[in-house]
């Protein structure tokens, strides 16, 4: 069965409609915080700009604290609903999410640390290129799980989680490349090295963006897809359409 | 879920009490629409539903309660083991004896706590004192109630809280050693920590009897259960494990009445 979601808006409970608005649209913002985070980091390491490196660092307090309330949030329906079906789903999804979110804000404000570093250090001689192309990749893929959450989109999704494996390839590749530089020119070791801490990061982002998009898969068909490969997912979606 | 996941979740198991093609009338008004169902042995079976759905009178027909309503006529089968109950030649009286029932509201009879135990062996002539003994023991333990009474079993059960004499009830219906328990919404009269005591009481008499139970109270279903069937105006809409149906459910008309939406 595929829900109509038409917002959570349909229970006798008008004060449950409520609760359950809340915690998507929380879930809404926080997303866009951290998108922000992603943005900005990336964009501070290539430019090495310190101000907008601290800024970033500065922002995941806040999203910190808004997976907090977000979790109390859950934690209290939980407590006096007893929500059911879908909408146990959706607060389960939710707080599996966030929780990804705050992860990837961790990420952002390693990025950030290291263009402070580069900052300091000099800019390296390498891996710019990478750093923007698997910067849009990631960019793109947590644009597009934020999106799939807020409209329970499963195509969307699934493009999500096709991506992620483009980017670990795309990321497979430009370690080698850095690695066979480094070894070419050994004095740009230290820079270059901060540049695959930021592509790893990245990566992770990547990662963290694929788990919100299963939550997306699970939250709408209720199956839980985690460790399964794009091509079983997709099988999945199809089979209940 | 595909009807081939429905199938597969029933024929593993065995199967106490089989519902076919159930009508129910009460006068002109039909109040079960042919009703398929497999009721598994040794497992508890709720069934949840708006006021009115027929959740009751489908649970009343398991033990022809439904003979004593005038209007009410039955067409269709509902097999034990595999006997239809509805048969002409089938004795309701010993029926009964095999599927006991357990009302809403405690109804103790106006004598002792051992007295209301024992009634039901005194009417199948039993009168030895030590086997009546050992059955309102082991009954009374059997529904966690002994430790509460042993002192006082010659006490008129009308001095027993609420929740007491509801497990008093459910003594005296496993004191005949039933093969299946009907329970009629049998804690909503009660307070919460009674509700608790019932609710665990039914886990542990799962593993003796096979337990069918209609509640009001979703949570409550969601908690006891291992099976759920949800019914809606006569129909059955959907049958499952509980855990399924209470976090998935394959019906949207489920979904709308577990998570509190409009129809």
């Amino acid at each position: 069965m595929v829900m109509d979601f038409s917002g959570h808006t349909h229970h006798i409970s008008q004060q449950f409609n409520i609760e359950l608005e809340a915690i998507r649209t929380h879930l809404s913002e926080m997303g866009g915080m951290v998108q922000r985070q992603v943005n900005e980091a990336i964009q501070a390491l290539i430019d090495a700009d310190v101000e907008r490196a601290g800024q970033v660092v500065r922002a995941d307090l806040k999203v910190n604290s808004m997976e907090m309330t977000i979790d109390e949030e859950c934690v209290r329906i939980l407590a006096r609903r007893q929500p059911a079906a879908s909408d146990l789903r959706l607060v389960f999804a939710v707080t599996k999410a966030i929780t990804d979110l705050e992860r990837i804000g961790d990420e952002a404000t390693k990025i950030a640390h290291q263009a402070i570093a580069m900052n300091k250090d000099g800019q390296a001689p390498r891996g710019y290129v990478e750093v923007r192309h698997i910067g849009g990749y990631v960019a793109n893929m947590l644009q597009d799980a934020l999106d799939a959450f807020a409209r329970l989109d499963m195509e969307l999704a699934l493009t999500v989680v096709q991506t992620d494996k483009q980017v670990d390839m795309e990321y497979s590749s430009a370690m080698r490349e850095l690695v066979t530089f480094m070894i070419e020119d050994p004095r740009s070791i230290t820079r270059v090295l901060s540049i695959m801490w930021s592509l790893r990061a990245l990566e992770r982002i990547g990662d963290h963006a694929r788990n919100l998009a299963q939550y997306v898969i699970y939250l709408v068909n209720g199956e839980d897809v985690r460790h399964a490969r794009p091509e079983e997912i997709e099988e999945n979606i199809n089979s209940k359409e | 879920m595909s009807p081939t996941a429905v199938l597969e979740t029933f024929t593993a198991l065995p199967i106490k009490l089989e519902v076919k093609n159930l009508d129910l009338f009460y006068g002109s008004k039909r109040a079960l629409n042919a009703v398929n169902m497999k009721i598994p042995e040794k497992k508890v079976t709720a069934f949840i539903g708006p006021s009115g759905c027929g959740k009751s009178t489908l649970l009343r027909c398991f033990n022809r309660m439904n003979d004593l309503v005038d209007s009410c006529r039955v067409d269709g089968e509902i097999l034990l083991d595999g006997h239809n109950i509805y048969d002409k030649n089938i004795d309701v009286a010993e029926l009964r004896r095999q599927i006991g029932m357990v009302f809403q509201k405690p109804n103790p009879f106006p004598k002792s706590i051992y007295e209301n135990v024992a009634y039901g062996l005194r009417l199948q002539g039993v009168k030895a004192k030590r086997v009546l003994d050992e059955v309102v023991e082991a009954s009374l333990r059997g529904a966690a109630l002994w430790d509460e009474v042993k002192d006082r079993l010659q006490d008129n059960a009308f001095g027993l809280s609420g929740g007491q004499q509801q497990r008093l009830v459910i003594a005296r219906a496993i004191a005949i050693e039933p093969e299946v328990i009907l329970l009629d919404e049998p804690a909503s009269a009660l307070d919460p920590i009674s509700t608790l005591k019932i609710e665990e009481l039914i886990n542990e008499l799962k593993n003796q009897y096979t337990i069918v139970i209609v509640t009001h109270n979703m949570q409550q279903a969601a908690r006891v259960s291992d099976y759920t069937a949800f019914m809606y105006m006569g129909d059955l809409i959907e049958h499952d494990l509980t855990d399924r149906l209470f976090t998935n459910p394959a019906k949207k008309q489920t979904e709308d009445y577990i998570t509190g939406r409009y129809g």
